[in-house]
């Protein structure tokens, strides 16, 4: 495959870099809280990849997928609190329990389509939300603070910022390679077919259902993963992690960013999670030049652009981002 | 556990009438949010804000008129006229696009509407007071006393329900709802004014869910984000109900209900019985509420078009 010279190719190659000069850029200005705001940036990046790959290529709308942070997420939490702090324990088993839950909810939800599909998976994550409000000794609905992060032995030291936030990266750039490679494979193709005409696929000898599944549990797999990443981040969790408007929060990020590739995800977490930052200094500014004077009442008020923003985006620009940038609209 | 045996009976029948309370109230959303996807098959995450835009609405004009029934009046049609105002600017353009369109866009909508209460009526809540005869507790049974105004909201949804029932079955407007939920086509192709049949069905959902909202209201507070959790559940009950079907929605939201009122009140002492005190006591909200969805799960597996799927789609 040649790479060409495109507006939206220099755009992600512009993207990229930035994300990995910016350890750099923080260290020489000594503003960490940069490298903070884009690890967390760069796992929720994770998470909308992940949820990118079942919704923008398998056509299955998961309106659950935060249930996967929060499982990732607990695994950690738990274990740690039991004194079980070895990262070589804790992060395979939350990619085992995610997986595992994956394939439940996926063998059962996936007999279903269009908006129960949405309703069902919501409801399995709504589960998890409530077992995590009920777990008394691990916080119940206040949380529970991770003392210390997850142990690697010598190998990697997380408390480390720029080290954890270059992980980070190195995973988030190993997921989008991982799914690029699944969606170009036979595998992948299979998956889209589904997408595109299911009957036609098992005409032809396709058994959809197990593909689909597999395609799933992949995508709970790496949500997973970013669970693990999130705790690690936050040494905090709740099930705030897994409230259904945070897994509204992931679809946003996926359809903002432009669900046909397998960058824009990345593209709209970066893109709705900035925004979240740098709305309430804009209005900020706004108001400052309209009125003349220091409105601080103003700045908290930004989710009220951010609200129809994300309705004009669904009504004029269905490609997100990355379909304005290529001058490409979602098929 | 609770001395006599004739206690717990009157308790449960007590709890029984919070299950049935609690479901009223869950037809009032669930019947807006089923018609307006059996008609416009939109899928409607907004609806938990009309909910709470009622309550707001008959807060602020129960305190301005000083009449709770005035107020909650003046409420229902504001949320009316908001609702087909909502319709007309933000909804028309989202009708025919798929579902994903439909969740994404109105749930901007929520964000928005959470903001815009939070700008215009603060970010504490407000309350609404109950009239003084209604504090009242009522003698329902023999030896079995029950608040009045929670009796009032039974029968008052009770009534709605009745209302909406003969509206649909019964009237030109009706007609023209069900012959629109089975062929949108066709009703528009006879010389319907199609949009303008959407605006109305709109409106009377959203009616309906502020309606509920500010039913609720005086038992709770009016705050931001309630009808969030109470959305969730709705959308439950049409799942269980069948999409598309009012008739569906009545009887799952009454299930819905039920089990909800049951299992916090009675899972928290099966689980006492079986671990400590604590435990059932932390354990009994999620335990009920993981009854439900567990129950929409086998619903969605056994009968996927849930129990009294629309007859004609």
């Amino acid at each position: 495959m040649k790479l060409r010279v495109t507006p939206r190719n220099v755009f992600v190659v512009a993207l990229l870099a930035m994300l990995v000069l910016l350890p750099v850029y923080s260290s020489v200005t000594g503003n960490t809280f940069m490298v903070t705001l884009f690890t967390r940036i760069i796992i929720l990046a994770i998470a909308a990849v992940s949820l990118n790959l079942i919704m923008g290529f398998g056509g299955m709308v998961s309106f659950g997928h935060a249930a996967y942070l929060g499982i990732g997420g607990y695994v950690v939490g738990i274990l740690a609190k039991e004194g079980i702090s070895s990262g070589f324990i804790q992060w395979p088993l939350a990619l085992v329990i995610s997986g595992l839950f994956a394939l439940g909810v996926g063998a059962l939800s996936l007999r279903t389509r269009g908006v129960y599909f949405i309703m069902i998976t919501l409801a399995f994550a709504q589960m998890v939300y409530y077992v995590a409000n009920g777990l008394d000794r691990y916080g119940g609905d206040d949380g529970l603070t991770i003392q210390r992060r997850s142990d690697f032995g010598g190998l990697i030291d997380l408390s480390n910022r720029t080290v954890f936030y270059y992980l980070c990266l190195a995973l988030l750039l190993a997921t989008v390679y991982l799914v690029w490679r699944l969606i170009n494979s036979r595998f992948g193709l299979v998956i889209q077919g589904a997408r595109s005409n299911e009957r036609r696929m098992r005409a032809i000898g396709f058994p959809t259902f197990r593909y689909k599944l597999t395609c799933f549990v992949i995508a709970g797999v790496l949500c997973g993963l970013a669970g693990v990443l999130l705790a690690n981040h936050t040494n905090f969790i709740s099930p705030a992690l897994m409230h259904w408007t945070r897994s509204g929060d992931l679809i946003v990020m996926a359809v903002l960013g432009g669900m046909g590739t397998v960058i824009g995800p990345v593209i709209g977490a970066v893109a709705l999670l900035v925004l979240e930052e740098t709305l309430p200094h804009m209005i900020g500014f706004v108001s400052r030049v309209v009125t003349g004077q220091e409105v601080a009442a103003a700045k908290e008020y930004w989710q009220l652009i951010l609200g129809p923003m994300l309705l004009l985006i669904v009504i004029y620009a269905r490609g997100g981002i990355e379909g304005l940038i290529s001058g490409r609209r979602r098929g | 556990m609770r001395g006599g045996c004739d206690n717990t009976v009157f308790y449960l029948i007590e709890q029984c009438l919070n299950g049935i309370q609690l479901g009223m109230l869950l037809f009032l959303l669930a019947a807006g949010l089923t018609l307006i996807f059996g008609i416009m098959d939109l899928v409607n995450l907004a609806h938990g804000s009309l909910y709470m835009l009622g309550a707001y609405f008959a807060a602020t004009f129960v305190a301005a008129t000083d009449s709770f029934v005035a107020g909650l009046a003046l409420g229902l049609v504001a949320t009316l006229v908001a609702g087909m105002v909502l319709e007309v600017i933000a909804i028309r353009p989202l009708y025919g696009r798929d579902h994903l369109d439909h969740v994404l866009g109105t749930f901007g909508l929520l964000i928005f509407f959470n903001e815009l209460v939070r700008l215009i009526w603060g970010p504490a809540g407000l309350t609404i007071p109950l009239p003084s005869q209604m504090l009242t507790a009522v003698q329902v049974l023999p030896g079995v006393y029950y608040p009045l105004y929670r009796l009032v909201i039974i029968l008052a949804t009770f009534a709605v329900a009745l209302l909406l029932y003969l509206l649909v079955m019964r009237t030109r407007i009706g007609m023209l709802i069900r012959a629109g939920a089975s062929n949108r086509e066709m009703v528009g192709a006879l010389g319907i004014n199609i949009k303008l049949l959407y605006t109305l069905v709109f409106g009377l959902g959203a009616a309906l869910a502020g309606f509920a909202g500010m039913m609720q209201a005086p038992l709770a507070f009016v705050q931001i984000g309630m009808g969030e959790n109470i959305l969730i559940l709705a959308f439950v009950v049409i799942i269980i109900g069948g999409i598309g079907s009012i008739r569906g929605a009545f009887v799952a939201a009454v299930i819905v209900g039920l089990i909800d009122t049951m299992g916090r009140v009675f899972l928290p002492d099966l689980v006492r019985t079986f671990l400590s005190y604590s435990a059932g006591s932390s354990a009994g909200p999620a335990l009920s509420s993981m009854l439900i969805y567990t129950l929409m799960a086998l619903v969605l597996i056994f009968r996927p078009e849930g129990l009294f799927p629309a007859s004609s789609k």
